[in-house]
C-alpha cells in the first residue's frame, strides 16, 4: 500500500514537473502550427534543441552572460523557422511535415557527431551553465523541499516555477492573439487557404508568422529543460519528443488555449504512474523478468503514446475540450 | 567433404568425380595437418598477416612481442608473404606492436599496438586494420568510382524499400510513416530466423518477404482498409501512421533489444578487387539482387494486368473504379507487395550496416528523400530518386565526416523542395 502511495505522489509530482513544462511549451507551440493555422510540423523537437543548445553553449563554451544566451537560443529558432518555412510553406501540408522532421534529425545528428565536438560536446552534451539562472532564485536552490507528498530539490521549484510562468505567458498572449483580426487570420487559413488568399490576404506571410511564434515557444521549452536537468545532451532531443508533444496537444484538444497544458500534465501523469507502476510490478515478481525487464520500461511509454495517438485519432480527434468542428484533419 | 564423398560414391557418378573428391580431400587434409603442426608441437604461438587489398602482402615490418609484464619475448620481421609468427613461452596476456615506419607508402595502420590473450595450446591470431586508400586514406579522386558503386548499391536498397511507400502514397494518399518499421520487422525476423533459429540467410529472407507481405495485408485490413472507409482524412491518417510508427519501433527495441547485431551468414567476407574497385561478395549480390527484384517490379507495372490496375489508380482512383477495377483489391495488393519488399530492403541493409530497431526510421527518411527527388507517387520516379539519393550520400563522405553521410541524403531533400518541389519524373498539379 505505502509503495502504491509512492508511485502516486510521484505521478502527482510529474503533473507540474519540468517534463509537463518541457511538453507544455512544445504542445502551446504546437497548437498554434497545428490546431490554430492547420500546419504540420514534425519537427518542433528542433526548435527546443537551438533553444536549448542556445543557453548551453553560449554560457559554457563562450562564457557569455544568460540573458544573452536566451537571445541566442530565441534568434537560432526564429532562422530555422525561417529557413524551414521559406521552401515549404507554398507547398502542400505533408512537405512540410517531411521536411521539419528530417530537419529536426540533421541538427540532432550534426550536435551529437565528433566533429561538432569544440561546440556542442557531442554525444557526452554540455553541463555546468546552470549557475546563473539559480543565483536568480529568491529562496534557497541548495536544499530540498516537501512540497505535495514528495521532495524537491530547490533548483527544480526554481526551474518548473520559472516554467510554469512562461506557460501562462504565452497561454495569455495565444489566448489574445486568436482573439485578434491576425488570429482569425490563422484559423481562417486552416479552414480554407484559397478563400482567405481571395480576401486578399498574404497567406504566405501569416503561415511564416505562426511558425516562427511557435517555434520560439518551443525554444523556451528547451532552455527550461537543459537549465531544469543541468545538461544539454543531443539525445534528450529524440525525434520522438515531437510526437510525444503532439500526443499532448491531441489528448488535451487542438485549437483550445488550455488543450496543450491539460494534455502534458495529464500525459506526464499517465506516463510517471505506468513506469513507476511497472518498474515495481517487476521489482515484486509480479511481470517476470523475461516478458518485460526494468530497462525496457522506459521504452513502454513510447509504444503507450503511440498506440494511445492512433486510438485519440481514430475516436476521438478532439481529445479532452476540443471542439469536433475546429479540427484540420481532413485538409489535403 | 566425407558426406559429399559417401554419397558420391552411392550414387556410382563418374570416376573422374571422384577423383576430384579425392584430391580435394587430401589437398584440405594437407592444410589442415600444415597448420596445426606447429602449434601440436610447440605449444603457444602468436600469429599475424600484414596485407592489403592494394599493396598486397607487405614485407619487412618490423613486429615485437612482449609479454604482460613488457618483457620482450620475440622480435622479427614479416615474410615476404607478409606473415610472422612468434613461439610463446606460455599462456597468457601479450601485447604485439609493429613499426609503422616499415609499412609501405600510402599504407596506414589505425592502431600499431594489439593485445592477445593466447589459452594453452593455442595460436593467438592478430589482425591489425590497415588501410590503403581504397578504403579511406588515399585521395579524394581515387574514391570515387569506389563510392559511386557502394552509393548504387545503398541507392538500391532504398529504392527496393522506397517503392512500396510511393506505390502506397500513389493509391491510397498516406504519407505512411510507419513504413519503416515494415523494413526493421523484415530485417529483425531474418534475424532471429537466422541467429536464433540457425536457419540460412537466404531461406530466412524469404520466410522474413512472407511475414513482411503478410503485415502490409494486416495493416491494410485492421487499420488503413477501414479508415479509408470512414472517410477519414489524409492528415489524420498521417498522425495515425506516426503513432503506429512509434508504438511498432519501440515495441521492436523491447523485442530486439537497443544493441544493432550482424547476422550470423556471410560475416567478415573480404573485399575482391575489380579494377579501380573493390566489394565483398555480399555486396555484389545486394546490387544484383536489388536489380532483378527491381527489374521484376518493373515488368509487373508495366506488363502485367495487375500492375496495369496499380498505375491506373494511382493515376486516377475514380476514374480506375468505374472503368472496372476493384479498387480495395489493388490497394492490398500494393500494401503486400510493398511489405514483402520493404522486408527484402531491410535484411539487405541489415546485410552491410547490421540489424537495429530503428534502422527503419533511419532509412524512412531516405525514402522520403528518394521519392521526393522522383517524383511523389510515381514508382519510377521513387527508384531512380532513390539511386540518385543513396550515390549522393556515398559521395558526401568525400568531403563531410561519414557518421554525417545521412545528413547529406536530407539536406539533398530540403534543398529539392526549394528547387523542384513536383521531383524529377512528377507533376506539377501534385505540389498543391
Amino acid at each position: 500500500m505505502s509503495e502504491f502511495l509512492d508511485i502516486l505522489a510521484l505521478s502527482v509530482k510529474s503533473l507540474v514537473s519540468q517534463s509537463a513544462v518541457f511538453f507544455a511549451l512544445m504542445g502551446v507551440g504546437l497548437n498554434l502550427h497545428f490546431g490554430y493555422t492547420g500546419l504540420l510540423n514534425f519537427g518542433q523537437i528542433a526548435f527546443a534543441l537551438l533553444g536549448g543548445y542556445g543557453v548551453a553553449i553560449s554560457v559554457s563554451m563562450w562564457g557569455l552572460p544568460l540573458i544573452v544566451g536566451v537571445i541566442i537560443g530565441v534568434l537560432a529558432a526564429f532562422v530555422l523557422a525561417l529557413l524551414l518555412g521559406l521552401p515549404t510553406l507554398r507547398l502542400r501540408a505533408d512537405y512540410l511535415a517531411i521536411v521539419t522532421i528530417a530537419a529536426a534529425e540533421i541538427l540532432r545528428l550534426v550536435f551529437r557527431s565528433t566533429p561538432a565536438t569544440p561546440v556542442t560536446g557531442a554525444t557526452r552534451g554540455l553541463s555546468g551553465f546552470g549557475q546563473g539562472f539559480y543565483d536568480r532564485a529568491p529562496f534557497e536552490t541548495q536544499r530540498t523541499y516537501d512540497f505535495l507528498g514528495s521532495t524537491w530539490t530547490g533548483r527544480e521549484i526554481w526551474a518548473c516555477l520559472v516554467g510554469w510562468l512562461l506557460v501562462t505567458l504565452f497561454s495569455l498572449l495565444i489566448w489574445q492573439l486568436m482573439r485578434s483580426p491576425w488570429g482569425r487570420v490563422l484559423k481562417s487559413i486552416r479552414e480554407d487557404e484559397d478563400a482567405v488568399r481571395s480576401l486578399g490576404k498574404n497567406v504566405y506571410s501569416y503561415k511564416m508568422q505562426s511558425l516562427i511564434l511557435g517555434g520560439v515557444i518551443a525554444s523556451f521549452g528547451g532552455m527550461i529543460l537543459v537549465l531544469a536537468t543541468g545538461s544539454a545532451n543531443p539525445d534528450q532531443f529524440q525525434n520522438a519528443n515531437t510526437f510525444l508533444a503532439y500526443a499532448a496537444l491531441i489528448l488535451g484538444g487542438t485549437a483550445r488555449v488550455l488543450g496543450p497544458i491539460i494534455g502534458a500534465m495529464i500525459l506526464w501523469f499517465i506516463i510517471a504512474f505506468t513506469d513507476a507502476g511497472l518498474a515495481a510490478l517487476i521489482r515484486n515478481g509480479f511481470i517476470p523478468d523475461e516478458i518485460l525487464s526494468s530497462p525496457d520500461v522506459a521504452n513502454i511509454r513510447f509504444v503507450l503514446v503511440g498506440v494511445g495517438l492512433m486510438i485519440l485519432l481514430i475516436f476521438r480527434p478532439q481529445g479532452i475540450i476540443g471542439d469536433r468542428r475546429e479540427i484540420v484533419l481532413d485538409a489535403h | 567433404m566425407l558426406m559429399a564423398l559417401r554419397s558420391g560414391v552411392v550414387a556410382q557418378w563418374a570416376a573422374r568425380a571422384l577423383v576430384v573428391a579425392l584430391g580435394g580431400l587430401a589437398l584440405s587434409f594437407g592444410l589442415v595437418l600444415a597448420t596445426q603442426a606447429p602449434a601440436l608441437a610447440e605449444g603457444e604461438t602468436i600469429r599475424l598477416t600484414l596485407a592489403t587489398s592494394r599493396s598486397g602482402p607487405i614485407e619487412g615490418v618490423e613486429v615485437t612481442v612482449k609479454d604482460a609484464n613488457g618483457d620482450e619475448v620475440d622480435q622479427g620481421n614479416t615474410d615476404d608473404q607478409g606473415r610472422f609468427e612468434a613461439e610463446l613461452p606460455g599462456p597468457g596476456e601479450y601485447t604485439v606492436t609493429i613499426n609503422p615506419d616499415d609499412l609501405p607508402e600510402g599504407v596506414t595502420a589505425a592502431a600499431t599496438e594489439r593485445q592477445v590473450t593466447v589459452a594453452e595450446g593455442a595460436v593467438g591470431r592478430i589482425a591489425f586494420a590497415l588501410s590503403d586508400g581504397s578504403t579511406g586514406g588515399g585521395g579524394a579522386a581515387g574514391r570515387i568510382p569506389q563510392l559511386l558503386v557502394e552509393g548504387l548499391r545503398f541507392g538500391l536498397l532504398i529504392a527496393i524499400c522506397a517503392v512500396g511507400l510511393s506505390l502506397i502514397f500513389g493509391t491510397t494518399g498516406l504519407t505512411n510513416f510507419a513504413h519503416g518499421e515494415l523494413v526493421a520487422i523484415g530485417a529483425i525476423v531474418a534475424w532471429f530466423l537466422n541467429v536464433s533459429a540457425g536457419a540460412p540467410l537466404i531461406l530466412a529472407t524469404i520466410i522474413a518477404m512472407i511475414v513482411g507481405g503478410f503485415v502490409g495485408w494486416l495493416n491494410d485490413v485492421v487499420l488503413w482498409g477501414p479508415l479509408r472507409g470512414r472517410g477519414s482524412g489524409l492528415i489524420a491518417m498521417l498522425v495515425i501512421s506516426i503513432g503506429l510508427s512509434l508504438a511498432l519501433r519501440y515495441i521492436l527495441n523491447i523485442i530486439f533489444g537497443g544493441r544493432s547485431q550482424p547476422y550470423a551468414d556471410y560475416r567478415g567476407q573480404r573485399a575482391v578487387d575489380y579494377g579501380p574497385i573493390s566489394l565483398t561478395d555480399k555486396d555484389l549480390y545486394s546490387i544484383f539482387i536489388s536489380l532483378i527484384v527491381l527489374v521484376l517490379v518493373a515488368l509487373m507495372l508495366q506488363r502485367t494486368k495487375i500492375g496495369k490496375a496499380m498505375r491506373a489508380v494511382a493515376d486516377n482512383r475514380d476514374l480506375a473504379a468505374s472503368s472496372g477495377i476493384n479498387v480495395d483489391r489493388v490497394i492490398r495488393f500494393v500494401w503486400i507487395v510493398g511489405g514483402a519488399l520493404a522486408a527484402l530492403g531491410g535484411v539487405l541493409f541489415g546485410l552491410s550496416d547490421e540489424v537495429s530497431w530503428d534502422m527503419g526510421f533511419k532509412l524512412l527518411l531516405l525514402m522520403f528523400a528518394g521519392i521526393t527527388l522522383g517524383g511523389l507517387g510515381t514508382a519510377y520516379g521513387a527508384l531512380l530518386g532513390s539511386i540518385i539519393v543513396g550515390v549522393f550520400v556515398q559521395l558526401s563522405t568525400l568531403v563531410i565526416a561519414d557518421e554525417l553521410k545521412y545528413v547529406g541524403g536530407l539536406l539533398l531533400l530540403i534543398v529539392i523542395l526549394v528547387v523542384r518541389p513536383q521531383g524529377i519524373l512528377g507533376s506539377r498539379a501534385r505540389v498543391g
